[in-house]
């Protein structure tokens, strides 16, 4: 199952081959396939307690997987030491679910605590930096704001500013619509595909929200809670038409009701 | 960087540049010399004493953040300049290195009133450029930095305000007691027992060695001065008065407000930072009668109980240095201690460790109560229950004694 190469010719930025995940005896997915293109928006979809979060968290690292491998940007992120894997997750930005934010510390502060730990950028730079990324997600002039000074959408926008900080050849994002108003989350889905085509990232997004999936989306997979793997991948739309598995059907036609489709 | 010397190194460095381009009257072509402050031609090198009004600012090579890249702080604009266009059509790599320095040059333009052109940015350094600068972002209000007088003002009013959040919540639990004494207690019963449990065998253990340790102490210091006059045998009396009016409550209330009053201030302080409190005031279940008013009389009724447990085993501490080590008989011991020890000693500690109870478990739950919603918050919220329950221990300490001394008690 696991392929005995750790690296690939860079096509991919990233790549999974026959992950399985694990708490303690409970599997949650098994033999997990996928690649994502550069400069690609991916969503991995599923129902609650699929396995979605965990997947996330495999990928940037903070799970060990129990088979199987994960390789950013070419390189197996298992196969190396620590230090070599540290480096290799900063080229990553990562939106948590709740935004994560550091909640003793202003908006600035969040933004410039990587720049001034893995730079070289002077304080002038650092300073004309946090105001940009800020700005960049519509914050500009929140600098001196403590997170719990802000409402939910702009702490998530807050952390999409830190996680842009270091600017990442990938995204990671963890629910980014999750407790926003319909205005605030497909604000946020703008501001993703802009990051996007502006910063040339490549994004993979984790989400349950279906007006996200059609919006957004290049590609995605959906993580079936039943028979814990992957069970279908490709676009939105097409899966929605043509997928063999009823669940997959059901799960993204909802959304086609909603929208009036 | 600086510091690798072989050339082949030396050349995989990337750099990134900026230059000022113009053209004088006639057609030549001059580039901006920072250093010498002046145009100079680029053919002929020679200096120019024109000063040209539209220049083009051509940024090249790898900006990046960890290329060489020129600085912010020495960014020199020519002068006379009224136009300027920015150019990036020579740039091979770049991250917000680049975006920083451009969209501080177009802020220096403003600054200096230049008109700035952005026509040859490739599409997503614009689109970047074009978002941050976007009119729609939303714009936080800078509040000034407050005048000496007015911050003095502020201060104040916020001392004030916070004296007023200490007597609200007075009043609201003496409101909840007094509604608890009319019949209507607004908690569980299961809440209270827990509680009661909680502040008063669990906490046996540690009442226990320290009640004995502070007998056995205060029996071997304080033999030392009595041996001065050969009544050694009155260490009974020292150990009796010492621990049963003073020494006994102040270390419970003190070992109380670190163990309890920190929990409770640690509870309810979470609780407020996952708006469980919010969720019971919607409810319209009061949150001092439901979740302090527990706490409050648990460690209130059982502080009293802990304190007696502490005097039996600081009085016992006493016994076996005195038995053990100054060769006085255990009835000897009993004989001098009732003699010389009234009962109202016993009163009189028993009920300082009542008031020690109530000032503990109040401190722990106000702080609690008013936590902030920060990560750090509770743990304030904690540290501030156990500062102000000591410091209400020792202040109520001295008025009970003034008090008691002048009452003759």
């Amino acid at each position: 199952m696991v392929a005995k190469t750790s690296h690939n010719d860079g096509k991919y930025m990233l790549e999974v081959r026959g992950l399985t995940m694990q708490y303690g005896q409970r599997v949650i997915q098994k033999n997990l396939n996928f690649h994502v293109l550069p400069g690609e928006v991916f969503i991995i979809m599923g129902g609650s307690g699929c396995g979605k979060s965990t997947l996330l968290h495999h990928l940037i690292g903070l799970h060990r997987p129990v088979a199987g491998e994960i390789l950013l940007a070419g390189q197996s992120l298992w196969a190396q030491d620590d230090e070599q894997r540290a480096k290799l997750l900063r080229q990553i930005g990562f939106l948590y679910q709740k935004a994560g934010l550091w909640s003793s510390m202003t908006l600035a502060e969040n933004i410039a605590l990587p720049l001034r730990e893995y730079t070289d950028y002077s304080d002038d730079e650092v300073r004309e930096l946090c105001e940009l990324k800020l700005a960049l997600v519509g914050l500009a002039g929140f600098g001196h704001y403590y997170p719990a000074e802000l409402s939910g959408g702009m702490q998530k926008r807050a952390g999409l500013a830190r996680a842009i900080a270091l600017d990442p050849k990938m995204l990671f994002f963890d629910e980014p619509s999750a407790g926003l108003d319909p205005t605030s989350a497909a604000r946020l889905d703008d501001l993703i595909l802009e990051l996007r085509d502006s910063l040339e990232a490549t994004i993979v997004v984790v989400t349950h929200e279906l007006a996200s999936i059609y919006e957004i989306a290049d590609r995605a997979i959906f993580l079936d809670a039943e028979n814990k793997t992957i069970s279908a991948i490709g676009k939105p739309d097409e899966l929605r038409r043509t997928c063999e598995n009823p669940r997959v059907r059901e799960f993204l036609t909802r959304a086609g009701k909603f929208k009036g489709f | 960087m600086s510091r690798r010397s072989s050339k082949a190194k030396r050349e995989a460095v990337k750099v990134a540049g900026l230059e000022f381009l113009a053209q004088d009257a006639k057609g030549v072509d001059l580039v901006f010399v920072p250093g010498k402050k002046c145009w100079v031609s680029v053919e002929s090198r020679h200096d120019s004493s024109e000063k040209p009004g539209k220049a083009k600012a051509s940024l090249r090579g790898y900006w990046l953040q960890t290329a060489q890249r020129p600085g912010l702080e020495n960014l020199v604009l020519p002068e006379g300049l009224q136009e300027l266009e920015l150019d990036c059509s020579d740039v091979t790599q770049w991250d917000s290195s680049l975006l920083i320095y451009l969209r501080y040059l177009e802020r220096l333009c403003q600054q200096k009133k230049l008109q700035c052109h952005k026509s040859n940015l490739a599409s997503g350094i614009a689109k970047l450029l074009e978002i941050s600068l976007a009119d729609d972002a939303d714009k936080a209000v800078h509040a000034p930095r407050p005048h000496f007088f007015q911050r003095v003002g502020l201060r104040s009013r916020q001392l004030l305000h916070n004296s007023l959040v200490v007597l609200a919540f007075i009043g609201e639990l003496s409101l909840a007691i007094f509604k608890l004494l009319l019949g209507q207690p607004g908690f569980r019963g299961q809440d209270l027992l827990q509680q009661f449990l909680g502040a008063g065998p669990a906490a046996l253990p540690i009442i226990a060695l320290i009640g004995f340790l502070m007998g056995l102490i205060l029996a071997f210091i304080g033999a030392i001065p009595l041996r001065w006059f050969g009544v050694e045998s009155y260490v009974a009396s020292l150990i009796g008065i010492g621990v049963l009016r003073l020494l006994a409550p102040v270390m419970v209330g003190v070992v109380m407000a670190g163990r309890s009053g920190a929990a409770f201030a640690a509870e309810l302080g979470s609780m407020q930072i996952n708006e469980e409190i919010d969720a019971y005031r919607t409810l319209g279940i009061d949150p001092v009668r439901f979740l302090i008013l527990p706490r409050f009389l648990a460690l209130t009724f059982m502080l009293p109980f802990l304190c007696l447990f502490a005097d039996l085993l600081g009085l016992l501490g006493g016994m076996v240095v005195a038995v053990g080590y100054f060769d006085i008989t255990w009835l000897d011991y009993y004989e001098t201690l009732i003699r010389t020890t009234r009962l109202a000693d016993l009163w009189v500690g028993l009920f300082t460790s009542l008031v020690f109870g109530a000032l503990v478990s109040a401190c722990g739950c106000f702080q609690g109560i008013n936590c902030g919603r920060k990560a750090e918050s509770v743990g304030k919220a904690a540290t501030d229950a156990v500062v102000y329950s000591i410091v209400c221990i020792v202040l109520a300490t001295a008025v009970i004694t003034y008090t008691t001394v002048i009452l003759k008690i």
